[in-house]
């Protein structure tokens, strides 16, 4: 879940490291008056949280109040996947003497955080792409606190004066500290400014929450204004996707999603992480268009896949649904199968025909094959394999 | 031979109780494996499936050897879970759980490493030797297991629970078989990745060839690239990336948590090409897998 | 209504053990079985739910029976 940047300055702050001064404005005016207040020139920062969208698209800067009124104006208009920004970040930038880049993230590969820095402001990432031998990385503990030592050698290691080093070491540590506190994925900080006064502010941030992390960092998440229900996508969900949402977290057992909107005519209830994404792969290989990408995996209960296949079938254009998953362990063919054939009654229309294939093979299958053979829905087994199964539900369904 | 487990590999089971955990308790000992015990607090005393289940994991192995735990206990609780069977001197761990913070996931696998003690997960099903031993949930009823997975010369590693059971089935049907499946979990941080597990199957010699079932997201597949440059292993390596349509959409996460297209390193496109550059052979279409493994081992004069 | 799964249960071989009406509510994982007394409620929302993991009919094979209705 992905902070605006005026929430990770907010979390920033709070722990005690420099931020720019600065105001949130909603509207062209406010822009103007905060330029004032701060004193133009100005940065002026679109609060999105512009996934795969480039920072200098949405990060201008004003030279007087009436500029910035106008690129307020400009950058409020912006398309944030289906939102509008939360408000513009005005900001006076603070002349810099030095410039670093960090990023605290975790290592798959050593399993633990890692902190990532350069001598020069920007994207860690980018400039570790371009040149390696610009980055410094320092791997660090969710176990041990975090100790201060780790940060002064980085800082070392990024070339910092030695009378700096104290100040710095602080900035360093406190960041990677608030990073593990909050259950941070990521907190990049684009730009660690050294000042005239050899203080450090952190002028350019960005940061994500595990969506996991949200149900014990919900203090944080009150101060800051973010409410339960505000999920932070990539682009605002439809409300299919809300309502199959809704029915995952009402009841625990099992797994029903993500489930994605697309604009196809072929409903999917396919089988869990993996099997939803070789499946979805697997249709569109041989044409078909998806409505929907779902992941129905962990054992869901009966209810669960009966209110996912009503919803899926209330979808305009979807006549048919096509249930196939990979060779079950743990989730129940015939649960699934339970919970399917009522679905598509609970919709009113007749399993035989709504039902294009049935491919569930595995866990509970002689059930699940006796329970389809009573409602007449054909039941592949597991010699038709995943690619033939998605051949088949598109031939049947159409491209 | 083949990894990890064993066949007289005893293991228990904690959070036992579940509704999940009752289902592969069966299974388990229906395909017969040795559950030694089970865990809930609240329930010690009882017994499933007439396993003995306890309050603590100490009152087991105060009593008898235990080589591994399952571990299937809520989120919130699953790395206090952890620690408690690393502290009583488990060796192995299972994390099935889904949904562990990567913070608490870190944190347990550093101190199970501290520790002498390898974690498997989490989000994962574990590890089975067909017909020798099923640590954990893959396969399903024992019936089914065995239809899915055989004896044979395969090791198999997958991201996707799932996604195990599928291939093995597909690689039995060839008559392949396979030496031991490990589902190694769709979390972002997971316990023991590709490159870790590769020297244990390069040392089994029931183990011809390796497949590798992989998604979107993450840096292991690359690490894996590293591992076969670098390694000269005797092991043909065969792999799958899932998920080819989440290049068209950044950001978005689907399947498992650690399945997201972030970093360029998270892409299919880029994972595909390290590992062929590495001279693993990549299936395009999953039905492909069994060929492949045939083609690399009549190449490798096997 | 449930579709797929009926549970017969003889109340009286149930108020014959004492404690076996809780037992049932406790052991079962989708909850079919409430304790009433010294007999058991059946939980019509839940039948449809069932594992079929012979819980109950291990805990009672006198009083409990479970019947899939797309059988036979």
């Amino acid at each position: 879940m992905r902070f605006y940047e005026s929430e990770t300055k907010k979390l920033i702050a709070r722990h005690g490291v420099g931020v720019p001064k600065s105001g949130v404005a909603r509207t062209p005016a406010d822009a103007e008056r905060l330029a004032g207040e701060l004193g133009a020139p100005v940065v002026l920062k679109a609060q999105m949280l512009a996934y795969g969208k480039a920072r200098s698209d949405t990060v201008r800067t004003a030279a007087t109040p009436a500029d910035a009124a106008k690129v307020a104006a400009e950058l409020l208009a912006l398309d944030d996947g289906g939102r509008k920004p939360a408000g513009v970040l005005v900001e006076k930038r603070p002349a810099a003497t030095g410039e670093w880049s960090l990023a605290f993230t975790y290592d798959g590969t050593a399993k633990k955080p890692v902190m990532i820095g350069a001598a020069e402001p920007g994207n860690v990432e980018d400039i570790a792409d371009r040149d390696p031998s610009k980055v410094v990385r320092r791997h660090f503990s969710a176990l041990v606190p975090f100790s201060d030592y780790l940060a002064k050698e980085m800082v070392v290691a990024l070339g910092a004066k030695s009378p700096d080093v104290p100040k710095m070491t602080a900035a360093v540590s406190r960041l990677a500290q608030l990073f593990l506190r909050y259950d941070l994925t990521q907190l990049d900080v684009f730009s660690l400014g050294r000042l005239e006064d050899g203080s450090f502010v952190a002028i350019d941030a960005r940061s994500d929450m595990e969506v996991e992390g949200r149900p014990r960092q919900k203090a944080i998440l009150a101060e800051l204004g973010i409410a339960e229900d505000d999920r932070r996508l990539v682009r605002e969900p439809t409300p299919f996707e809300i309502e199959a949402a809704k029915i995952d977290a009402e009841d625990p057992r099992g797994v029903a999603g993500p489930v994605v909107e697309f604009d196809g005519n072929i409903g999917l209830v396919i089988g869990a992480g993996g099997g939803s994404l070789t499946l979805t792969d697997a249709v569109r290989r041989v044409g078909g268009r998806p409505a929907n990408y779902a992941a129905l995996g962990g054992n869901p209960s009966v209810r669960k896949a009966q209110r996912l296949t009503k919803l899926i079938l209330s979808k305009p254009g979807v006549k048919q649904i096509a249930v196939m998953s990979n060779v079950v362990s743990n989730t129940r063919a015939d649960l699934v199968a339970r919970g399917v054939i009522k679905g598509v009654i609970e919709a009113g229309l007749d399993p035989a025909k709504t039902i294009a294939i049935f491919r569930v093979p595995g866990a509970w299958e002689a059930d699940a094959a006796k329970i389809l053979e009573k409602y007449g829905v054909e039941y592949c087994d597991r010699t038709v394999s995943i690619s033939e199964a998605a051949k088949r539900a598109v031939d049947k369904i159409g491209r | 031979m083949g990894v990890l487990v064993h066949e007289n590999f005893e293991f228990i089971v904690q959070g036992i109780t579940g509704r999940e955990a009752l289902n592969f308790t069966r299974e388990c000992l229906q395909y017969g494996s040795k559950i030694v015990g089970g865990v809930t607090p609240g329930r010690g005393g009882r017994e499933v499936y007439g396993v003995p289940v306890y309050d603590t994991v100490r009152e087991i192995t105060a009593k008898r050897k235990v080589d591994g735990s399952v571990i299937t206990v809520p989120a919130a609780f699953a790395a206090d879970a952890a620690l408690e069977a690393i502290d009583a001197g488990i060796k192995l761990l299972v994390i099935i759980t889904e949904g562990i913070p990567r913070r608490d996931a870190s944190m347990l696998i550093e101190y199970a490493t501290l520790h002498g003690a390898r974690v498997i997960g989490p989000n994962c099903l574990g590890v089975i030797i067909p017909d020798v031993c099923r640590f954990g949930s893959l396969g399903g009823p024992a019936v089914d297991c065995r239809k899915a997975f055989k004896p044979g010369i395969v090791g198999v590693m997958s991201r996707s629970g799932g996604m195990t059971t599928e291939i093995c089935n597909a690689l039995s049907a060839a008559g392949l078989g396979e030496s031991t499946a490990i589902s190694v979990g769709g979390d972002p941080v997971i316990g023991s990745t590709y490159s870790e597990l590769m020297p244990l199957f390069e040392a089994d010699p029931a183990t011809k060839a390796v497949v590798i079932y992989s998604e979107p997201g993450g840096s292991s597949e690359a690490e894996l690239a590293r591992w076969a440059k670098e390694n000269e292993s005797r092991l043909p390596i065969v792999a799958f990336v899932a998920g080819r349509f989440m290049d068209e959409m950044p950001g978005m996460s689907f399947g498992h948590a650690g399945t997201v297209v972030d970093k360029k390193v998270d892409s299919p496109a880029d994972k595909i090409r390290r590992m062929r550059e590495a001279g693993i052979s990549v299936a395009d279409d999953i039905g492909d897998i069994p060929r492949l493994v045939k083609e690399r081992l009549a190449g490798a004069g096997a | 209504m449930a579709m797929f799964i009926r549970v017969d249960v003889d109340q009286a071989v149930i108020r014959k053990t004492p404690g076996l009406a809780a037992k049932l509510a406790e052991s079962c994982p989708v909850k079919i079985f409430k304790a009433a007394g010294d007999g058991v409620d059946l939980v019509e929302d839940a039948l449809d739910e069932c594992t079929l993991c012979d819980l109950c009919m291990q805990a009672s094979p006198e009083g409990v029976k479970v019947v899939k209705l797309y059988e036979g």
